[in-house]
């Protein structure tokens, strides 16, 4: 398992940038995008696994977003 | 001046489209208008003796040696100032004009030493020369007082000033002016006491001389000469390759006797420097041959070993029988590699290549995680390629010079040279920059219209205002967004960047940056014909590196500054081959040509074309690769050319990664710092040792050629492919012309790249998409490179940093390069350079000296929430209060100890910029760099130990 704060650090900082969007479903989608292209599988297994969990220090957004990862 | 000599013109080239006929000796003549009756008369082959004039300066017309009669003009004008004229006939010799040139020889030469056959420049001079072009034959004179025991100057290490042998042409004081833009030499005095004095009468190295070599270059004779020529003579053979420092990429000629280089000498030809140089590609080569340098295989079970020489054959099969163990005990992705953009491309392209057909996974990353991966990600986004716009002569037609987060005359010097000369020529500047670098007011000549000082870590804050004021003040350039760019996203982008909080008043407090100076900073940019952007990393080190990447796209599209030469957005890369490793497909998630490892149709491309199953899941990041290590599940790494002990972030988090790893394989030609952590070492070659290519930051691909036999016997590709076939993945090249083939073959942006044509034309800047191409040095110029060909604006919110200054870290850390130093100084350190910079300081305000009681040379300890490191202090009114400055060539400094795991959003990339710290007093060196000296001398201990057993 990764360090799985750091994780939850990274995947705020993506939820960050895409936050701007006033589109919340545009913005999950990106994010969503943006971990399955450029993280490796062993990371969006830790925050996918963390997310079920409980999750807790993930914004609202990310957790949307991760959800839709464990679908992608 | 050199041997093997490029032809001299004498005066520069005309630029005029208009062109004019005339006669010289008898001889039509067709040249561009402007164009000297000397350039013109030697494109037909015809010299007229010179000795003020050389085609890299304006002409002068002060020797008198290039007088020629021109019918029906009067007198005997000098034909380097005298401009072509339709109808002109011209005559360059009669006895006339002879007797007038040996008069004018014979004076030069009575207060000329006689030394010629022990003269260093015998055989290179173009004093001798000329004195046999005009038949002198005897000196009446015999003068009372003459400069023949004028004192040297040997102050630089580099060369030698000796005065005794000048003649007082200026060519050094004009070339420091128009070429280097330094403006460190003058003629002082008058009549006979006129002589070069560098700044105040001083000696060279006290002067405000860069050591760029200009000078040297331009001198006629032996006074300014190459103290490397002055030990060994002249070369006999000389070969055009690049310059394998900053991101200019800057064509050399390596002057050779056999196989020792005698001197690099700037290649008059070279499209990117155009025959000048630094300090570094000048001089700064000796490390290549430097003591220090790893000849032998070594390997060792644990890093408490000693090392142990051993022949090729075992060190490549001891390495991959460890990947291979790894793999087989901690599975497929438990190993990885490191490609380096100090390595040519077919080196890195098969480096990737053999992790991802030969390991079987994508963790392959390249130092650019660490410095441009920002650029790639936001310009892909936005533009649809993950490079600069334009070539470097674009800055000569740009009206409007935005420099952020860069100092390019320390970063990038040849081509600040270029963009400094424009600036003379009165295109404006703003910069954007925490610090006040040389460009603000301390380059002659050039100020700043705007310094727009903001707080590190507020760039977005700052982009976005600019923006804010295009848009409100309808600055924009409507006609190319609707016609170039995506509409929708423009319309999306437009409303938020209007919106309030991204005003220059409302961003204010952020950046620092008052907002009238901002609003005339953005309608200055917006408002002239051509506005360029160049920026560095201190745009991209920073969490919010991509934003900004994307924030600056944001404002060259909406002003429309965008596919034509003069403007763009031009990344300023850092290493010689930065643009190249990334091309080649060095990130974890893209194949060559920056093409998603998802991707169907490339994915089997490249299946195919490498006969081997491919990942189509991105690998490891550089910093997941060491968070994968603690957690045991990447255990071998294969490290090419990349320091990544010293260079990377949060260094005590990278030593326990290393330390954790089972196998850890460098390929240097230093024992570096990560091979302190190393079970395998396989000496590298330096760039004199090999070929292939290097890609600058204008795309400009060029040729690195072997000037000597590789000390260690193996060029870097030979290396990577043994290592392959031993891993069981064949690969059989035998020339790296046979990997750009492949490369052309798999890459449509490379599809019409190869070595003849490369030899040919000196360089190609890519895209090249055919065999008829010759390459692109705008982009984007109908259309961008995204799938519809429209530009992309994408939202660019301000997020602050997790990096809080409080009032245990008050002050703000940021870091920057220096001119005489290279990246961690594993180069520049094994080479005079130290003269310049021989230890990293803290730049601090006097404001925040005072209050912590430093003075200037005061041990400072320096501690982030990461470490602790200590410097000693430098007071600099360069810095803001609350902001403090390093450098970072040196590893003891350890200032990759007090930087943070902070990165950017989208790549990862460190936020190397901004760190909160506390500095204050002490007598002692930091815990880490007592631990760290240990570790070291410990590390050599069991290198010597290794080398007497061996």
């Amino acid at each position: 398992m990764m360090k799985i704060e750091r994780l939850i650090k990274m995947a705020n900082d993506i939820g960050d940038f895409f936050n701007a969007e006033s589109n919340k479903e545009i913005a999950a989608e990106g994010i969503t995008k943006h971990i399955l292209r450029s993280w490796e599988p062993r990371m969006r297994r830790d925050i996918i696994a963390y997310c079920q969990q409980d999750g807790a220090g993930l914004s609202d957004l990310v957790r949307t977003a991760i959800s839709r990862l464990e679908k992608a | 001046m050199s041997i093997n000599k490029e032809q001299d013109f004498g005066t520069p080239a005309s630029t005029a489209s208009q062109s004019v006929t005339l006669e010289i000796d008898g001889f039509e003549v067709t040249a561009p208008a402007g164009t000297s009756i000397m350039r013109a008369a030697a494109s037909i082959g015809i010299d007229i003796p010179k000795l003020c004039a050389t085609d890299s300066i304006e002409p002068f017309g002060s020797c008198r040696l290039c007088i020629v009669q021109i019918e029906g003009g009067r007198g005997m004008p000098a034909s380097c100032t005298t401009p072509v004229a339709e109808g002109l006939k011209v005559v360059t010799q009669n006895q006339k004009l002879a007797d007038v040139r040996r008069g004018v020889m014979e004076l030069y030469i009575s207060d000329h030493p006689l030394d010629c056959l022990t003269c260093s420049a015998n055989g290179d001079c173009e004093l001798q020369d000329m004195a046999g072009a005009v038949g002198l034959r005897e000196v009446r004179y015999n003068p009372v007082e003459t400069h023949l025991n004028a004192a040297k100057d040997e102050s630089n290490p580099y060369f030698s000033f000796d005065p005794s042998k000048c003649i007082v042409c200026s060519r050094c004081v004009r070339a420091c002016e128009e070429t280097q833009g330094t403006f460190a030499l003058t003629i002082d005095g008058r009549g006979f006491d006129s002589k070069v004095s560098p700044s105040q009468n001083q000696p060279f190295m006290d002067s405000e001389c860069v050591s760029c070599g200009a000078c040297i270059q331009a001198c006629p004779t032996a006074t300014l000469m190459e103290k490397s020529v002055i030990d060994h003579g002249q070369p006999e053979h000389a070969i055009v390759t690049t310059c394998a420092y900053c991101g200019v990429g800057c064509s050399f000629r390596a002057e050779m006797k056999g196989e020792q280089v005698i001197r690099m000498v700037p290649h008059k030809d070279g499209k990117a420097n155009h025959g000048h140089s630094c300090v570094k590609g000048r001089f700064a080569f000796g490390y290549a041959t430097h003591k220090d340098r790893m000849t032998k295989p070594m390997i060792r079970a644990s890093i408490k070993d000693a090392w142990r020489e051993v022949s090729w054959e075992e060190a490549i099969n001891y390495a991959a029988s460890e990947l291979k163990r790894i793999q087989a005990k901690y599975g497929k992705d438990s190993i990885g590699g490191i490609t380096s953009s100090r390595c040519t491309n077919e080196e890195v392209y098969i480096m990737q290549k053999l992790i991802r057909a030969g390991f079987g996974n994508n963790n392959v990353d390249t130092c650019a995680r660490v410095c441009h991966s920002p650029t790639g990600y936001g310009l892909k986004q936005t533009f649809g390629e993950s490079s600069g716009t334009q070539d470097f002569d674009s800055v000569m037609k740009a009206d409007v010079i935005m420099v952020i987060g860069a100092n390019p005359t320390d970063g990038h010097p040849v081509f600040a040279s270029q963009m400094k000369k424009r600036l003379r020529q009165g295109a404006k500047l703003i910069v954007v920059d925490p610090r006040e670098i040389d460009l603000v007011k301390k380059s002659p000549h050039i100020h700043a219209d705007y310094h727009l000082k903001l707080r590190p870590g507020t760039n977005v804050a700052l982009i976005n205002a600019l923006a804010h004021v295009i848009v409100t003040e309808k600055l924009m350039d409507e006609a190319f967004v609707n016609e170039r760019c995506d509409v929708e996203s423009f319309a999306k982008w437009e409303t938020f960047i209007a919106q309030e909080h991204n005003s220059p008043e409302a961003t204010e407090s952020i950046t620092g940056v008052a907002a009238t100076d901002l609003r005339a900073a953005a309608r200055l940019y917006a408002t002239a014909d051509n506005a360029a952007i160049y920026y560095g990393l201190g745009v991209t080190e920073h969490s919010q590196g991509s934003t900004t990447v994307i924030g600056i796209a944001n404002l060259a599209m909406a002003t429309g500054n965008l596919g034509r030469v003069g403007v763009g957005v031009n990344p300023l890369r850092g290493q010689n081959n930065v643009q190249g490793s990334c091309d080649m497909g060095s990130f974890p998630h893209e194949f060559p040509g920056y093409r998603h490892v998802s991707d169907d149709k490339t994915h089997q491309l490249f299946e195919t074309a490498w006969k081997a199953e491919l990942s189509l899941e991105p690998g490891l990041r550089i910093p997941n690769m060491f968070d994968a290590a603690l957690d045991k599940s990447f255990m071998g790494l294969y490290c090419e050319g990349e320091d990544i002990a010293q260079s990377d972030p949060d260094i005590q988090h990278v030593h326990t990664a290393l330390r954790a790893m089972e196998c850890v394989i460098v390929q240097d030609i230093f024992l570096n710092e990560t091979a302190k952590f190393a079970h395998v070492f396989l000496p590298g070659a330096s760039f004199l040792e090999k070929n292939g290519t290097f890609t600058n930051a204008e795309r400009r691909i060029s040729p690195v050629r072997k000037v000597m036999s590789p000390l260690a016997g193996y060029q870097d590709w030979e290396v990577t492919q043994m290592l392959a076939n031993a891993m069981g993945y064949p690969m059989n090249y035998s020339h790296p012309s046979e990997i750009m083939a492949e490369i052309a073959s798999l890459t449509p942006t490379f599809a019409g790249v190869s070595y003849e044509k490369i030899d040919q034309l000196g360089s190609i800047q890519w895209p090249c998409y055919d065999k008829d191409s010759v390459g692109t040095p705008i982009m984007h110029e109908q259309t961008f490179m995204r799938d519809n060909g429209k530009g992309l604006f994408m939202l660019t919110e301000y997020v602050a940093t997790h990096e809080r200054v409080t009032r245990k870290f008050p002050l703000i850390l940021t870091t920057g390069r220096i001119l005489s130093q290279y990246n961690v100084g594993a180069q520049t350190r094994r080479t005079d350079n130290v003269a310049w910079h021989s230890e990293d300081r803290l730049e601090i305000h006097p404001h925040d000296a005072e209050d912590r009681g430093l003075k200037t040379g005061d041990w400072v300890g320096i501690k982030s929430r990461a470490g602790e490191t200590v410097l000693r202090a430098l007071i600099s009114e360069r810095v803001q209060p609350g902001v403090v400055y390093t450098t970072f060539h040196f590893p003891e400094s350890g200032a990759n100890v007090i930087t943070t795991d902070n990165s950017d959003w989208a790549t990862n990339c460190p936020e190397y910029k901004v760190t909160a710290v506390q500095v204050s007093k002490v007598s002692q060196p930091s815990e880490w760099q007592e631990n760290y000296h240990a570790f070291s001398e410990n590390q050599l201990d069991l290198l010597e130990q290794g080398l007497n057993n061996g």
